[in-house]
């Protein structure tokens, strides 16, 4: 049936879209499991946005609380996300971290150790307990690493700087994907029996954001377009200390762990402004609630010089914050002429994470359509409507190993794929389409507006009027992405690359507007002006689901899933 | 605000050439955020990498007016502006185009490294003072810029039997680990190259995570090849005991 001459084409039995770490610890466990495994990625290895992960990973393993336990992690868990979770999903992932986290250190990651010789843990907002594993503030990194190295060992099949952008399907399930070598510009199928979906976020979509080039959505995209349900895309987490001047590197990240490590907030006035906000977690309430108090301290005019609060470790020693926050400290040193030991860093809410996703299923990750699995950032359920800290990172391991599990268990039953020659033709046909036009918009243009619209009308506050203005621009925006044109050759022609990765984003940019028009209520990190307030009746009991009809964008509402009486007792306990 | 010139290497292995381009300055840009503007104003099909923005993920290394560095951490107020300010790619790899070049000869010199293999019996107990010293290893970003200054790759193009010094860091990581239990000495010597390297320095120099390269990873490294090959009495010792001899 394919034309095969024509393409380069691999074939395993488990295709893993992401080398993130969500992504490498499916291709482990994949492989464990003897799959033959692919994985592919925007980027070199190693470089997903996993590296940068600073703060910690989040896992009760109770080495310097000793009263943790799963039960706390999982109704911290739940709290945060405002009972929009899963809760399957968080009872696995409270469960499993510590189990997780010991295997990483088996493979060889070092973390900071107690004085008992164990893992170290920091306090994290929205953690009851001090629980955050960590490496100084390069978590990720070690984390990467050895995910990486593992991986590599084992023998997975790497397909680096390749870019997925279609999934292939039979018409009923996911037997591959498209997609083209980002140095060459040359097109590779890559068939498998099971594709996991591990490719991270979208806050490219927004102007200021911590996210880097390759987080477009396009997992999202993907997976809506193949005909997999997309759940809560209303929540997306603008993370509270985003770097605010000088202007190139507005949005970089503040870590967390520096509020975890005793960071102090304080407005133009010196006054500490969490008291008013949350008295009694302060500095390490959860991030929603930090994010939006920094945005109502500008928005009322007692902003930071640059418009944003001042954020001061410097009563702390200096060789602690030194030892503790050591990018931190380089980061400001190098990047703004701050230094942290000394005086106070300028810090506003950035896009930082999303919450909602690829709608999968707990135990096995699966999303709603056969062939097709999700983990990690590009997966929802975990985190409900808002993200703590330090889950992300065990998220990936959690359930990056089930998706592992999940997709080479459903490979070893599925017959062999055969591709559909006329997908890969509509797919080559849209990509090129950018070199042949005699004219139009440089792609560059037309991101940078898009960012303007999801950042203006679609950001940390959000009220009907401008969601509708939002929708009517971004329909404009993407007949301009379907008119735009590209300069040069195929080869690593980065304008090239954004022609495509701009469709992504319009589709989540759409699916998040859609949700957040729908949702008429304020939850966790979705704040609308005109609906402040929590709405249990209605909005406590249903959850955003966009699919994919015809050409247009379905929206519907389905209910939020019983919690089982013994864990409810946890969440009722106050403690 | 002032403008700066850029010139930017443009081109692949076989055909390229230097461009200029005029860029506006804003507070606190660096050279990276110089880059983009040319993609997104002037020619968007300026090949560069970069991920981070922030001296994590060691993409967006280049030769800064001569000078290999992350240019997301090289700030352009630093740079003197009376003269353009030259970005070519790293000079020991092959060019893909422009600024991004062929580094895949570093992945598979990484795959020749016996991964972590713990002590039987393990109670991965560890102490912070017991690693420190490997933590320092540990917080390399694999930006490759020690790979392109040391002359055994840069000039003397001996990629096939020499590691490199951001492995000869890997390989510290894991000999020095406390509770690993293989040894990589052979491989350091026979399929790395460590008695290539003469201990210039200049990978140690161009670290952007300043790790002591030579210092703490090579030299301790140079000197198990040297006890367990070289030294005389060692090699008494084994041959009273009767050992095989190393090759
Ligand atoms: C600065 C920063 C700090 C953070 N700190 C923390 C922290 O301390 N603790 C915590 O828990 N979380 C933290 N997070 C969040 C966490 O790091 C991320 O959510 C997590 O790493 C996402 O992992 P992932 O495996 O889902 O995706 P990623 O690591 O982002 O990997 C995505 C992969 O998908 C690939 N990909 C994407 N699209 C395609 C395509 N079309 N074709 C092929 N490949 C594709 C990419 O190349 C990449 O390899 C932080 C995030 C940031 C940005
Ligand atoms: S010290 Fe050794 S490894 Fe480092 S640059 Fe000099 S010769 Fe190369
Ligand atoms: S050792 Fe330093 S210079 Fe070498 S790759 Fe690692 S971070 Fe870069
Ligand atoms: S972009 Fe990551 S180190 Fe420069």
């Amino acid at each position: 049936m394919t034309n095969q001459t024509k393409y380069e084409t691999h074939e395993h039995d488990v295709l893993i879209i992401g080398a993130g770490g969500a992504g490498l610890r499916a291709a482990i466990e994949g492989l464990a499991a003897g799959a033959r495994v692919a994985v592919v990625s925007k980027s070199l290895l190693g470089k997903a946005h996993t590296v940068m992960a600073e703060g910690g990973i989040a896992a009760a393993m109770a080495n310097v609380d000793k009263a943790d336990s799963w039960r706390t992690h999982f109704r911290d868990t739940m709290r945060g996300g405002k009972l929009m979770n899963n809760w399957r999903m968080a009872q696995l992932h409270a469960q499993e971290a510590p189990e997780r986290v010991r295997e990483l250190e088996q493979w060889g990651a070092l973390f900071d150790r107690t004085s008992d010789g164990d893992i170290l843990q920091r306090a994290f907002g929205g953690h009851t307990f001090k629980r955050l594993c960590h490496v100084g503030d390069r978590t990720g990194l070690e984390m990467i690493r050895t995910l990486q190295d593992r991986g590599v060992q084992m023998g997975f099949d790497v397909f680096m700087e390749c870019t997925i952008i279609r999934l292939l399907t039979d018409g009923k399930r996911v037997v591959g994907a498209f997609g083209y070598w980002r140095e060459q510009g040359r097109f590779v199928v890559l068939k498998a029996k099971a594709v996991v979906m591990a490719t991270g976020g979208i806050g490219k979509a927004w102007r200021v954001t911590s996210n880097s080039w390759e987080y477009t959505g396009d997992g999202m995209a993907l997976a809506y377009d193949a005909g997999a349900e997309l759940l809560d895309m209303e929540f997306v987490q603008f993370h509270p200390t985003g770097m605010v001047w000088p202007p190139g590197v507005q949005g970089i990240l503040v870590t967390e762990a520096v509020r975890g490590e005793g960071g102090i907030l304080r407005n133009k006035e010196g006054q500490r402004f969490m008291e008013k906000y949350d008295p009694k977690r302060m500095e390490l309430s959860t991030r929603d609630v930090v994010a939006r108090s920094i945005y109502t301290e500008v928005r009322e005019g007692r902003g930071s010089e640059h418009g944003g609060a001042y954020l001061d470790i410097s009563h702390k020693p200096a060789e602690y914050v030194k030892q503790k926050l050591p990018s931190m400290y380089h980061q400001f040193k190098e990047l703004a002429d701050v230094d942290i030991t000394k005086g106070p860093m300028e810090v506003g809410p950035t896009c930082h994470y999303m919450m909602g996703g690829i709608k999968v299923e707990a135990e096995t990750a699966a999303s709603s359509l056969p062939g097709l699995f999700a983990a990690g950032e590009a997966a929802a359920g975990l985190h409900g409507a808002n993200r703590l800290g330090g889950n992300s990172l065990s998220d990936l391991l959690v359930f990056g190993r089930r998706a592992g599990l999940g997709a080479a268990a459903y490979a070893s039953k599925a017959p062999a794929a055969s591709i559909d020659d006329a997908q890969i033709a509509e797919a080559e046909r849209d990509m090129l389409a950018p070199f042949d036009r005699g004219e139009g918009e440089n792609p560059y243009t037309v991101h940078r507006d898009l960012q303007e619209v999801m950042q203006n009308l679609v950001g940390i506050f959000r009220v009907e009027e401008d969601m509708t203005k939002a929708m009517g621009e971004l329909e404009k925006l993407k007949a301009r992405a379907a008119r735009v044109r590209v300069e040069g050759s195929r080869l690593f022609n980065p304008g090239w690359h954004l022609s495509k990765d701009l469709k992504s984003m319009l589709t989540v940019s759409e699916a998040v507007t859609r949700s957040a028009m729908a949702r008429k209520e304020s939850r966790g990190a979705h704040s609308r002006i005109d609906f402040p307030k929590l709405d249990e009746q209605v909005w406590g009991r249903q959850h955003n689901l966009i699919t994919r009809d015809g050409a247009g964008m379905k929206l519907q509402q389905i209910p939020v899933d019983a919690i089982p009486g013994e864990l409810n007792e946890l969440l009722a306990d106050e403690k | 605000m002032a403008d700066a010139i850029l010139e930017v290497f443009r081109g692949n292995q076989e055909v390229g050439a230097a461009k200029q381009y005029t860029v506006p300055i804003a507070p606190g840009m660096v050279v990276l955020d110089a880059l983009h503007y040319i993609q997104a104003h002037l020619e968007p099909d300026l090949a560069v990498r970069w991920n981070c923005k922030a001296g994590k993920c060691g993409s967006c290394s280049a030769e800064v007016n001569g000078k290999p560095r992350l240019t997301c951490k090289t700030r352009m107020d630093a740079l003197p502006t009376d003269k353009p300010i030259t970005v070519y790619p790293m000079k020991s790899f092959p060019v893909i185009k422009d600024l991004v070049t062929d580094v895949s000869w570093n992945y598979r010199v990484n795959k020749k490294i016996p991964p972590f293999s713990p002590k039987p019996k393990t109670d991965w107990k560890m102490y912070q003072e017991d690693m420190d010293r490997v933590q320092e290893f540990r917080k390399c970003i694999e930006c490759f810029l020690c790979q392109n200054v040391c002359h055994v790759v840069r000039d003397h193009h001996k990629k096939e039997e020499f590691g490199g010094p951001r492995f000869f860091v890997r390989v510290a990581s894991l000999e020095m680990h406390p509770l690993d239990n293989v040894s990589r000495v052979k491989l350091l010597k026979d399929e790395l190259g460590i008695g290539y390297c003469n201990i210039t320095k200049c990978c140690t120099e161009v670290c952007p995570e300043e790790i002591h390269i030579t210092d703490n990873a090579i030299i301790p490294l140079k000197e198990r090849v040297v006890d367990e090959y070289y030294d005389p009495i060692m090699k008494l010792v084994r041959k009273i005991r009767g050992a095989p001899k190393p090759d």
